[in-house]
């Protein structure tokens, strides 16, 4: 009896005291994109040791996702791989700005005998997700990779079941060097797939492709990275074959237009060294912050994000941005008004 | 007579035991359950209201061509649900007709045919089954289930079935058919847990019965409990039934996702529950008030195929209750 008394006076004094400690903590909820969710991850991390004060709760429910829940203010920030329409933004209760984060690439994985590396040009990958190529040995695969023995099988094409910013993306990409594609299916975060399987997630996809033999599909770099999964090399726009890295990503930002409101494409890149299926990210939060507590925090852990946070992009294999955009972007931040 | 007057002198006790001076308790007990069952009947109408107001502008703008559509395209806000009904109709048909022979004979197996010392084991194996989550069973299924029938049993059936249009095509990995057998793993311990309760409840009179009039082994268990047990085996596929057509996650991960209404049993599919659970999260507008209109379907093709349940329950009931 006594034990189990002192025992139950332990276990209530733990939750007081737990319950005491997160009180004095200030949570930030945010939502929306799976792409970048690996360095947002690193960097709610890193900037827990920088401001132990704060901590960010990230749940990545999607691009589509992200942009209706703060449209709906049930989260602090949101997060998407594909700028907001006029549409939807004309539906927030007030202005959003978009900060861009960072840039990666959505690479096109397969799981083939021997996994070569093949070149790809973008009207290949097109037809490819189109139907109209069904195997591997086709003359128009073939032909870009002499000296690769294909196999006489069909491919099976893998893509997302969800909405996803990595669908945006690469349907962009698809739509820019495809008419054919972007008559019959377009550009969008969900889209009707002209063939293949649905799998949820990049995750999904990737378990997915590493399962079935003679499967394509996309993903994101990192996720074809650390599955060690063979990624194509995709011809750009001038003509040359680049591979995915975040070297490349970072030449097809360098060369994207980008303008005043942030909100921008870069798949298909002019540039020599410029990775074609590319996209930059962005984080979605109000100008008015109306919680001057959480605004305070917002824009200080942006700060932080925009200066320290793009170091560790790197290693992730994402792009950072360029120092000349990331001074507008901070310039932009500091636009923002806390408490009001 | 005399049993009618007793009885009635016995009701006349009976009621006036039951209206002793101030029994709060009792009262505050009836009517506390009255409020739990009439929040569980609440709780149902309050999911079909929700459900119904959230698709208005979905039924308003496709009306009933939402059950016949085949088109389902987010990006051009065309919606139509024909292959996600098709798709759970066929996972839960397929589901039963693998899952229900193998229950009930294991149910008659562990009842009947067992030797004791092996029936708890069993018993607490089939209810462990029955804890395993969803999504680990989904995972289990695209990293071991699916690869494995590909590569041995589909390539096998593809070969010397696939003159006929049910195995017809590629056969991929992901498809109709392991949907439903991964719905079938996920029913089987309930319909066996069931059913082996009912036949246990079969009293041992009918068997001896059964026995004495020369029968053998098989057939007291198809004459005297099979017969007695009819309903109850019913309704426990019943119950089968209604997992089957709510199961998600597991089934999203092995089905294909690819909404399309095809004969073959080897192409893949789409379910009710896996739309809602890939798109919901990213929907807004008419996409996601078509969702809804999507989770009204399901709600109602549950609740429908328990009516039909019922009404075949109570066909039949007349037959066994012959006391």
């Amino acid at each position: 009896m006594t034990l189990s008394r002192v025992l139950t006076l332990l276990f209530a004094g733990t939750l007081l005291l737990a319950g005491s400690r997160a009180s004095a903590q200030l949570t930030m909820t945010g939502a929306g994109a799976t792409f970048p969710y690996p360095i947002y991850s690193k960097w709610f991390d890193e900037y827990a040791k920088v401001d132990p004060s704060v901590r960010f709760n990230y749940q990545s429910i999607g691009s589509g996702g992200g942009q209706t829940q703060i449209i709906a203010e049930t989260v602090d920030f949101g997060a998407s791989d594909g700028p907001m329409s006029d549409q939807n933004l004309a539906r927030a209760p007030g202005k959003i700005l978009h900060i861009p984060t960072v840039a990666g690439a959505v690479v096109i994985t397969y799981n083939v005998p021997g996994n070569p590396t093949l070149k790809l040009d973008g009207p290949t990958i097109a037809n490819v997700f189109l139907g109209a190529i069904t195997k591997w040995n086709d003359p128009a695969i073939a032909s870009q990779n002499p000296g690769v023995s294909l196999p006489d099988s069909d491919i099976i094409v893998v893509h997302r079941s969800d909405s996803s910013g990595t669908t945006y993306i690469f349907t962009d990409y698809l739509s820019k060097v495809s008419p054919e594609w972007k008559s019959k299916v377009g550009s969008n975060t969900a889209v009707k797939w002209p063939t293949g399987l649905g799998a949820k997630g990049n995750e999904g996809v990737s378990g997915q492709i590493q399962e079935t033999p003679g499967a394509l599909g996309y993903v994101e770099l990192i996720y074809a990275i650390q599955n060690k999964m063979p990624v194509a090399v995709v011809k750009n726009a001038s003509g040359s074959y680049v591979s995915p890295s975040s070297e490349s990503v970072t030449a097809a930002l360098a060369s994207a237009r980008i303008p005043d409101d942030f909100r921008f494409s870069m798949t298909n890149a002019p540039g020599p060294g410029a990775y074609p299926i590319s996209g930059a990210t962005w984080l979605l939060v109000y100008q008015k912050q109306s919680d001057a507590e959480k605004g305070g925090k917002m824009v200080e852990f942006l700060r932080w994000a925009l200066t320290k946070g793009e170091d560790m992009a790197g290693e992730l294999n994402y792009a950072p941005l360029p120092q000349g955009l990331r001074d507008r972007v901070l310039k932009r931040i500091s636009e923002i008004q806390v408490g009001g | 007579m005399t049993s009618t007057a007793a009885t009635f002198e016995r009701g006349k006790e009976v009621v006036l035991r039951m209206k002793p001076p101030s029994r709060l308790g009792d009262r505050l007990f009836s009517g506390f359950t009255l409020l739990m069952a009439m929040t569980v009947v609440l709780l149902i109408c309050v999911v079909g209201w929700q459900l119904w107001s959230g698709a208005t502008g979905s039924i308003r703008k496709f009306g009933f061509g939402f059950l016949v559509g085949s088109d389902w395209d987010p990006g051009n806000d065309i919606y139509g649900a024909l292959p996600f009904i098709y798709g759970t109709l066929v996972s839960s048909a397929l589901a039963l007709i693998i899952a229900v022979p193998l229950s009930v004979a294991t149910a008659i197996y562990l009842t009947e045919l067992a030797p004791l010392w092996l029936r708890q084991p069993v018993i607490a194996l089939v209810e462990m089954l029955a804890a395993i989550p969803s999504v680990i069973l989904g995972l289990w299924g695209v990293f071991v289930m699916v690869p494995w029938m590909r590569d041995n049993a589909f390539h096998f059936m593809q070969r010397y079935l696939g003159w006929c249009p049910l195995f017809a095509g590629a056969a991929n990995g992901p498809c109709m058919l392991a949907g439903g057998l991964i719905i079938a793993i996920m029913i089987i311990p309930i319909i066996t847990s069931v059913s082996r309760e009912v036949l246990v409840s079969v009293p041992d009179l009918q068997r001896e019965a059964a026995y004495a009039l020369g029968a053998t082994r098989w057939e007291v268990t198809r004459i005297a409990v099979l017969s007695y047990a009819k309903r109850g085996i019913f309704g426990a596929i019943i119950l089968g039934l209604g997992r089957a057509l709510g199961e998600t996650m597991a089934v999203t991960m092995v089905i294909g996702n690819t909404s399309q209404i095809s004969a073959s049993l080897f192409a893949p599919g789409y379910t009710l529950a896996s739309v809602i659970a890939n798109e919901f999260s990213d929907a807004s507008g008419l996409w996601a008030q078509s969702l809804f209109e999507i989770g009204l379907v399901l709600f109602f093709v549950t609740i429908l195929v328990n009516l039909l349940a019922q009404i075949i329950l109570k066909t039949f009931a007349g037959a066994t209750v012959k006391q």
